[in-house]
């Protein structure tokens, strides 16, 4: 499980301070932004109430007079006309302006987007060569044309400021309207009979709005800005009528000797772009689903560790031990355990299969171990990590580092995601030895080589120089496992390495990982959802269910006699080839959800055999026999003459 | 017996069109399905198996008319809908459906599922609407879900119950056939069971037909009646399921059945590791398995296999069959 | 690679045609007489004619648009009235001062929005965090030609450090650290904005880049968090920060208008604000298409430094 799995939802805050502070400072900058628009819009609406002298009355004699002057709050200008009055006069005719173009740009730019995008083909290539055509220049050429050709004049400049925005949305509108185009529903949409242009107005449009409105949002100021632009060259608005650009470029003419005429409606555009701003902001982030999870966060360089005590040594220490390790996700107000207390050790050059569902917590037992969990969220809240007996979780961070990839490393689960995609694989294999070891480039180039043609990549001496775009799937995985053994580890810790491969080559990368672990004696602990693929690899395994090793033992022994009802219920539901058309064996119910986790067995609510006993207090993992421990009251075998 | 669908030397072309608005070079192009046949005759189950990039999926997709096909019969119930295809998906939807793999993103985010089942029944069959009431309660029973879920949002919902929101959006359409693209790839094994023995219910309810496309092997061995395995946009094994895995006839098929990780086989490298799909740019001339296969002779190299039967209605596209 | 460069190239030329389409068509929106409306409407009878023959005004406007698009293929953009000049000479000597401090800017904008950006997302929430996106936020409210008035009246008029306007000083300039001097304000007038955009996306791209799993892959490998930030997050940030770069150009050379135009800049922007006005519609229209088509060049270099740093993108 990823933070991305957890799905939080809007709103939530998180508890550090830091992050709590920023939110509040946000949301607090987007109110301000609200206000102080809400305020100007206000004045400019009230504008012809308002006891305001009239804006175009001159008197020379009364020219420049400072702001505060009696009968004229903010001075005058070069004509003695009042500037507060043609401020806010002018302040309507720029938010007029500038809204009117934005809506103008926005409807024709979605119209566009969302024709191309959801039509494809032909369509969208004339569409978009236009559309590329008008982003060819640089937008104020195109503005200057077209106000060239039709004259200056306000209602010009607001049609040349509309034209050269359109581009942006139809560019922006249509990308989302490709991706949303090619999802199932507009599929499914289509095989209910729906034309396409019921699809586009009610599959497309709802999905899309969201986009128009932030990209609105993020534009409104800039086009205020630029028919302000315009009028401030005397291409916009003309004598006597005034915009704050007009204003402004009049004012610039008597700079030097009476800035106050420049200065009143220079910070009242800044005023109004810098509040719609601010309110953009807040409305992308109120819309916008990846910012909402709080998924633009950066995960940190290692998970966050609150714990309040550190587990004893155990008695007899593996190669790793982990004890009682809990790692939960704290978004918001919500805390979600993913591992409430796995314990597990490998001993050197062991195989252990970790198996379990998604969601329990397999992966982020896997991630915990070399504090490798995406904080925040991430934050492991108890129980530590002890390699070759010494703590890990609690150690500094150069001492982490320096096991990183060294004494432990990882193999993930989508080789095209997991490799940098602008580095050559050899350089990604060299700078992990590099990492580690001072040694010269072409030795551990050479070192390099070696590895990759130890995991049987044909023509490795070519295949070095390859970017992982240029590798297929299995190929790409091999070079992910070269990376993994280069510095001879002596735990590999494999996380799904094989699921998104296809079968064919997954057996010959499950065959590969068996072979290189026997030869170079590297414990691993592999992370899989299959039985198939732990009965072929692992020495021993581990069943998780709900943030907890339910069962543990001999893989064999497992397999063939499973002791807790969750094992055996999941193993019969897998099914296998050469059992012929059935029914299958289905588990009632769904995994519990980890924020929500039932008092006593997390299985118990799904469990046939659970007894009243099974939904109270802590029910402990037990030895079961000599090698193997279950956390069930009512073992399903006794055959290992358990201790149940 | 007249098959319910019946498809001859379906095939499909992806690019291919010229540059430079229609007057450049011809771009390279894919041959995504190759001359694809099949019967499927009322009541079966056809399972669909191959794996990623085979084409399974263009296959099932023009199937339901969602592509056009470059050439090829498509015949459900005795019509031909091919030219259909790609242009009136509702000509299908009447009698053939889809339920997609992603449950989640099968179901559009901003409707409720009451809208979502509605769709169909206004846009295909022009219910009214207290009659869509009854008809949405009627399916909700069918495949086991509650009420109060009409009126929330797909988001609220986990992925076998999303899954079952999209078969009842298929079966509300009251189609005789129903296309399942990987339908419980992106589910939990311990849910897995729960759908497809929920499907197996509902083709008995229902007298349906299933199309059932997957990558893994056990899940189609145990709903399916008869299989097709499809090898680089070519159907290259078909034959009654019982059969195809306990003795297959074309090697990749005996690959793929080797391959999968099973309880109580030892691990075993099944091949060498360049065994990698051909270049669909380039495609070989011969046998597109033939650079894999431990059988292949040079005539493998030269010439296309045909799908030929080998006896029972076991077809294979092979030169030199397995035993 | 080479072969890459040539595609884009080639792709240039319909780009190129387009815009002289997209002015051409933009021009004969022009109400009234055209040849009246390039002249000024105090130009002799027989200059109007001659025009008209020269542009052919009198021919439909599929066949005008050809007689214009072979003078201009043959280095004739005609002569500006207002100056009396052809108007090929006066843009290419305008264009120079133009680039000078668009340029300037754009480095500028480049190298302090990459750089705030990175040390931004790195540090997301942190202090240093927050002052660079409050800062950010001014910067890209302030309108460029306000706040270079501002800075004028500071550092010119009151502080006289630098000169008020101007690109060379009129007695005994012309030297660099003159021009240096002179284009010290109008540069870091005109670099604020794009030097937010860039900066507010930096940031976002890094922190999209900083999930992905590759970064895991990278820590996992040990990789110092200073080489994860610069090396690893960065390059892959990279791709999206260079096409926002190239777009960033458009907005430089944009935005030059109006600072041109406050500090008397001698460049293309200003002489087109001056055209427009005076209606000189030829130095308008080749204005126009010679930047437009320099713009489009400059966007075929940013693609091609793409796809140096994108081995997918030549592929």
């Amino acid at each position: 499980m990823t933070a991305g799995d957890v799905a939080p939802t809007p709103q939530r805050r998180r508890p550090a301070a830091g992050a709590f502070l920023k939110l509040f400072l946000r949301n607090r900058l987007a109110a301000a932004g609200a206000i102080l628009l809400t305020a100007v819009v206000l004045l400019s609406v009230l504008a012809p109430l308002l006891p305001l002298q009239d804006p175009y009355a001159q008197d020379t004699a009364q020219k420049f007079l400072r702001p505060f002057s009696p009968g004229h709050l903010l001075g005058t200008d070069h004509l003695g006309r009042d500037i507060l009055s043609r401020l806010i006069w002018g302040t309507r005719l720029s938010l007029v302006v500038g809204l009117v173009a934005s809506f103008g740009a926005a409807f024709f730019g979605s119209v566009i987007g969302i024709t191309a995008g959801y039509f494809g083909g032909r369509t969208d290539n004339w569409l978009m060569r236009a559309i590329d055509m008008l982003m060819a220049f640089p937008y104020i050429l195109l503005a200057l044309a077209i106000v060239a050709a039709l004259g200056p004049g306000l209602v010009n400049a607001l049609i040349a400021v509309a034209v050269v925005n359109i581009p942006f949305f139809a560019r922006n509108i249509r990308g989302v309207t490709v991706t949303l185009a090619h999802k199932e529903f507009v599929d499914a949409a289509r095989l209910a009979g729906m034309t396409d242009l019921r699809i586009m107005v009610s599959e497309i449009l709802p999905n899309v709005l969201p986009v128009i409105v932030i990209a609105m949002s993020t534009t409104v100021g800039w086009m205020i800005l630029e028919t302000a632009g315009l009028s401030f060259l005397g291409l916009g608005s003309q004598p006597p009528v005034a915009d704050l650009g007009s204003m402004l470029g009049e004012g610039r003419n008597a700079l030097i000797t009476d800035p106050h005429a420049s200065i009143v409606p220079g910070l009242m555009i800044f005023v109004i772009v810098m509040s719609v701003n601010l309110l953009g902001d807040g409305i992308r982030d109120a819309l916008d689903p990846r910012l909402r999870s709080g998924a633009l966060t950066r995960p940190m360089a290692r998970t966050i560790v609150d714990r309040n005590a550190v587990p004893q040594p155990p008695a007899d220490p593996a190669l790793l031990n982990v004890q009682e390790l809990r790692t939960e996700f704290r978004v918001g107000s919500r805390t979600l355990k993913a591992l409430s207390g796995v314990t597990l050790q490998v001993r050197p050059g062991e195989c252990l299969g970790l198996i379990g569902e998604s969601g329990s917590g397999k992966s982020v037992t896997a991630l915990s171990v070399m504090g490798l969990v995406a904080s925040p969220p991430g934050v492991i809240a108890g129980g530590a990590v002890r390699y070759a007996g010494t703590e890990v979780l609690g150690a500094p961070f150069s001492e982490l580092r320096k096991l990183r990839g060294d004494r432990i490393s990882y193999i993930f689960q989508d080789p095209l995601a997991t490799l940098h995609p602008l580095y050559r694989v050899g350089d990604q294999i060299v700078e992990a030895i590099q990492a580690h070891h001072a040694v010269s480039k072409s030795k551990a180039r050479a070192r390099a080589l070696e590895l990759l043609e130890a995991v049987r990549i044909p023509n490795a001496s070519s295949r070095i120089d390859n970017f992982p775009h240029e590798l297929s799937g299995g190929m790409r995985q091999r070079v992910g496992i070269a990376m993994a053994l280069v510095n001879e580890p002596d735990l590999i810790i494999a996380d799904e390495p094989t699921t998104a491969l296809d079968v064919t080559v997954q057996a010959q990368i499950l065959s590969l990982l068996d072979d290189l672990r026997r030869e170079r004696g590297v414990a691993i602990l592999f992370i899989t959802h299959d039985f198939g693929v732990v009965a072929q690899l692992c020495d021993r395994i581990a069943v998780m269910y709900a943030g907890r090793i339910v069962e543990t033992g001999p893989t064999a022994a497992i397999l063939a006699d499973p002791a807790h009802p969750y094992t055996r219920r999941l193993i019969a539901c897998v099914p296998e080839l050469g059992e012929g058309q059935r029914e299958l064996h289905a588990i009632p119910g769904l995994p519990p959800a980890v924020d929500d986790l039932p008092p006593g067995c997390a299985f118990a609510p799904r469990c046939d055999k659970a007894q009243p006993a099974c939904r109270t207090g802590e029910i402990p993992l037990d030895a079961f026999g000599s090698e193997r421990a279950v956390r069930c009251l009512f073992p399903e075998s006794d055959q290992a003459g358990g201790a149940a | 017996m007249t098959p319910t669908l019946r498809i001859r030397d379906l095939d499909k072309r992806f690019g291919g069109a010229r540059t430079m608005f229609g007057f450049g070079p011809e771009k390279p192009s894919v041959h995504a399905v190759q001359s694809a046949s099949l019967d499927v005759t009322r009541g079966q189950t056809l399972g669909i198996v191959g794996e990623s990039g085979c084409g399974k999926s263009t296959l099932a997709r023009m199937i339901v008319g969602l592509l056009p096909p470059t050439a090829g019969v498509i015949e459900i119930e005795g019509t031909d809908y091919a030219a259909q295809a790609g242009k009136d998906p509702a000509a299908f939807g009447k009698v053939i459906q889809y339920v997609f793999q992603d449950p989640i993103s099968s179901l559009n985010p901003r409707k409720t599922i009451r809208q979502i089942l509605e769709t169909p029944l206004k846009r295909l069959h022009g219910m009214p609407a207290d009659k869509r009431a009854a008809r949405i309660d009627e399916i909700l029973d069918a495949v086991n879900l509650r009420r109060e879920f009409l009126d929330r949002y797909p988001h609220e919902f986990s992925g076998g119950q999303a899954q079952r929101i999209g078969i009842a959006r298929a079966l509300a359409a009251a189609p005789r056939i129903l296309v399942l693209d990987e339908p419980v790839s992106a589910l939990d094994v311990s849910v897995q069971a729960q759908v497809l023995n929920l499907l197996a219910r509902l083709k008995a309810e229902f007298g349906l037909t299933y199309l059932f496309i997957s990558h893994d092997l056990a899940v189609v061995e145990a709903v399916a009646d008869r299989v097709a395995v499809m090898y680089f946009g070519r159907i290259v094994e078909l034959a009654p399921a019982r059969e195809i895995f306990a003795a297959p006839r074309h090697h990749y098929t005996a690959l793929l059945a080797r391959s999968a990780p099973t309880v109580g086989r030892p691990l075993a490298a099944p091949e060498g590791a360049d065994a990698e799909l051909p270049d669909p740019l380039n495609p070989p001339p011969g046998c597109a398995f033939a650079k894999r296969c431990p059988a292949a002779t040079e005539i493998c190299r030269r010439e296309q296999p045909p799908l030929e039967d080998h006896g029972t209605g076991h077809y294979a596209a092979c030169h030199h069959p397995a035993r | 690679m080479g072969s890459y460069i040539l595609k884009r190239l080639l792709a240039a030329i319909p780009v190129i045609l387009g815009i002289t389409v997209i002015v051409f068509l933009i021009m004969s929106l022009i109400p009234g007489d055209p040849a009246t409306a390039i002249l000024g409407s105090y130009a002799t009878p027989e200059n109007v004619e001659k025009l008209n023959r020269d542009l052919g005004l009198d021919k439909p406007l599929v066949q005008q648009y050809f007689i214009w698009l072979g003078n201009m293929l043959q280095g004739d953009f005609g002569r500006s009235f207002s100056l009396n000049r052809p108007v090929l000479d006066e843009v290419l000597e305008r264009f120079g001062a133009t680039l000078v401090l668009a340029g300037t800017s754009l480095v500028i904008c480049s190298i302090l929005g990459i750089i705030a950006g990175v040390v931004s997302a790195a540090r997301q929430y942190g202090v240093a965090d927050k002052a660079i996106t409050f800062i950010v936020l001014i910067g890209i409210s302030i309108p460029s030609f306000f706040l270079g008035m501002m800075m004028i009246l500071l550092f010119a008029v009151n502080l006289r450090w630098l000169p008020v306007s101007g690109m060379y000083a009129i007695y005994g300039g012309g030297d660099l650290p003159d021009l240096i001097r002179h284009l010290l304000m109008p540069a870091t007038a005109l670099a604020v904005v794009a030097t937010g955009v860039i900066a507010r996306l930096s940031r976002s791209a890094m922190l999209e880049v900083l999930r992905q799993d590759f970064i895991r892959t990278a820590r996992a490998k040990g990789v110092t968090e200073r080489n994860v930030i610069w090396r690893h997050a960065l390059k892959a940030a990279m791709v999206s920060i260079i096409p926002v770069i190239g777009v960033q150009a458009g907005f430089v050379l944009s935005g030059a208008v109006y600072i041109e135009t406050v500090f008397q800049w001698p460049g293309v922007g200003r002489m087109l604000v001056t055209a427009i006005l005076t209606r000189d519609i030829l130095l308008v229209q080749g204005g126009v298409v010679i930047v437009a088509a320099c713009y489009v060049l400059f966007n075929l270099a940013v693609d091609v430094a793409q796809s140096l740093l994108d081995p997918r993108v030549t592929t």
